[in-house]
């Protein structure tokens, strides 16, 4: 299918306008993108020994030795463990909108979001502030779980020469 | 709330759209720079095929196996008897009994078609590949654990205890990752699916953590529409004593109870079909062998399967990334005509990573009316219509 040519141009800038429009609140990201060389990066794994709930191990990785406390780390870590504890709990309202969303075949959640996403979004932003406060200052970078499927928890070490530069 | 109800009746290339790595994830992140399970292709024709073998369909909200005519025919076959049965059996029993009958035989067969297209179209929980730097790590520490050898002994496995039970979590060398307790690899499907129930072709999709409670209402539905059907149309030969011809297969009655009530016994067990088949938990394995699962009690089990919370898909998706890929600058376009098949074919370098990967978009005539973004390093797989592909023509 193909549209005569002033339509065409049309259709581009409308869909041009469209895609840049909201990302003009999204601006400040493209300075987080000229980033330094990544000098390793640290996978953290899951831990099963509670089952199949998402749960990460507290252990300290030796490569972060140099850049942080144990202590932060199994602090940031333990927060993401309660945190998705929260999100998959088994309680009545879990419940509930499980019963309510097959009542209405799974149509209300095109007006609402899952507990789960919900708690989704509180992590992304409990990742963000740890970064701003903690792990950015010290060249490290922590990449969301859920960008890999919730099986690792990324720490991205950067080189040396960008520790305590302002960003 | 209701721009999100407003912006799903717009075609989906119109949609407006937020990019938010948590915001309606669809698509596993795939690991493109290792080549699928050593298919003997070359490294520039990888991006061409999901390193999955699925097939997706509106901006990739819709995820299928690569085989879907057995789906084809379960559709044809449940609207064919479903028709059949309110054109020639529900004006009689309205009649001679009551009207609630057509009423309820439309309900079910609406919830039947409903979890049948769920079922079949949601994502059953995929993983993700590794990325190339976790598979590298992995093998790092798989070295390290087996004294740097340079020989690795297969299969490689790890030992967890959940719940006083010992698991081997087995490493997957087609995702290149330790699979999680109950994950399993669909080969058809060529993904490893988290609580990976069974492939049904029927259904034309792997069953796994996502969709299996969608599968467990349809074949329970379904066994209700066959023995609803069943039953009436039995009464309406009874009462009209006509010599009528009976267009309900008897058989598929038993077997889509019988495979009812096989789900309802895992469901209350907490078990998958793979484990059940295997006999994982099987107390004939060892007196000590118990499901480190179960919740303990029926209730909970069922409660937990059915009602608990559903985990999201992975990434997201919608007709507007590339553009605002292109109108940002974080890709530039260079046409590269590659393929024979494809009208063009074009490469996209992003600056989006500090690997400074290349993603190409190729363009797929039909039948396949979308064209793939696949990247190296950013992991995503975007849907487009074949309209937008109007911007591209530069």
């Amino acid at each position: 299918i193909y549209f005569p040519t002033p339509l065409c141009v049309v259709v581009r800038v409308v869909l041009l306008y469209l895609s840049v429009f909201p990302l003009c609140h999204q601006t400040h990201s493209l300075q987080d993108f000229q980033r330094p060389a990544v000098s390793s990066k640290v996978f953290i794994q899951r831990d099963y020994s509670s089952g199949t709930i998402c749960k990460f191990q507290t252990k300290f990785p030796s490569e972060l030795e140099s850049r942080l406390d144990k202590q932060q780390f199994e602090e940031t870590i333990q927060t993401l463990n309660n945190l998705y504890a929260e999100a998959e709990k088994l309680g009545g309202s879990s419940y509930l909108e499980g019963c309510l969303a097959c009542l209405t075949a799974y149509t209300v959640f095109l007006c609402m979001e899952t507990h789960y996403e919900k708690v989704l979004k509180k992590i992304a932003r409990y990742i963000r502030d740890q970064n701003e406060k903690i792990y950015a200052p010290r060249g490290l970078l922590l990449t969301d779980p859920i960008e890999r499927g919730l099986r690792v928890v990324e720490i991205t070490i950067f080189e040396d020469r960008n520790i305590g530069s302002a960003r | 709330m209701l721009r999100r109800a407003c912006s799903a009746l717009l075609p989906p290339w119109m949609r407006p759209w937020r990019w938010s790595p948590v915001w309606e994830p669809l698509m596993p992140h795939n690991d493109f720079s290792s080549s699928p399970a050593g298919r003997g292709r070359s490294p520039r024709r990888k991006w061409e095929t999901f390193p999955g073998r699925n097939k997706f369909y509106c901006d990739g909200r819709i995820m299928m196996a690569k085989q879907t005519g057995v789906f084809y025919l379960t559709l044809v076959l449940i609207l064919v008897t479903c028709g059949l049965f309110f054109t020639f059996d529900c004006w009689f029993l309205a009649e001679q009994l009551t009207p609630i009958i057509p009423v309820i035989g439309a309900v079910l067969f609406l919830f039947v078609i409903g979890t049948l297209l769920r079922t079949s179209f949601s994502d059953p929980g995929v993983l993700p590949r590794a990325t190339p730097d976790e598979a590298a790590d992995l093998e790092r520490q798989i070295d390290v654990a087996n004294g740097s050898t340079g020989y690795r002994p297969p299969p490689r496995t790890k030992e967890v205890v959940i719940n006083g039970q010992t698991v081997k979590l087995k490493y997957c060398f087609t995702c290149k990752i330790f699979r999680p307790p109950r994950a399993s690899h669909c080969s058809l499907c060529d993904n490893c699916v988290e609580r990976f129930d069974h492939h049904c072709p029927w259904v034309g999709n792997c069953v796994g953590k996502r969709n299996y409670r969608f599968f467990y209402m349809f074949i329970l539905s379904l066994s209700f529409l066959t023995v609803f059907i069943f039953a009436f149309v039995i009464t309406h030969i009874i009462l009209s004593n006509g010599s009528r011809f009976v267009v309900v297969c008897f058989f598929s009655v038993w077997s889509i109870v019988g495979l009812s009530g096989f789900h309802t016994y895992l469901i209350s067990s907490n078990q998958t079909t793979n484990e059940d088949i295997k006999g994982s938990w099987s107390s004939k394995r060892s007196k000590d062998n118990y499901n480190p699962y179960s919740y303990g009690n029926i209730f909970t089990n069922c409660c937990a399967a059915l009602c608990g919370p559903l985990p999201p898909r992975w990434l997201p998706s919608g007709p507007l990334y590339v553009c605002m890929l292109v109108a940002t600058g974080f890709a530039q376009l260079d046409p590269r005509v590659e393929k024979k098949k494809k009208p063009a074919a074009f490469l996209l370098r992003s600056q989006y990573h500090t690997d400074q990967k290349e993603h190409l978009v190729s363009f797929c005539s039909f039948p396949v009316p979308f064209f793939r973004l696949k990247t190296h390093s950013h992991h995503l797989l975007i849907q487009f219509q074949i309209l937008p592909s109007v911007l591209f023509k530069v």
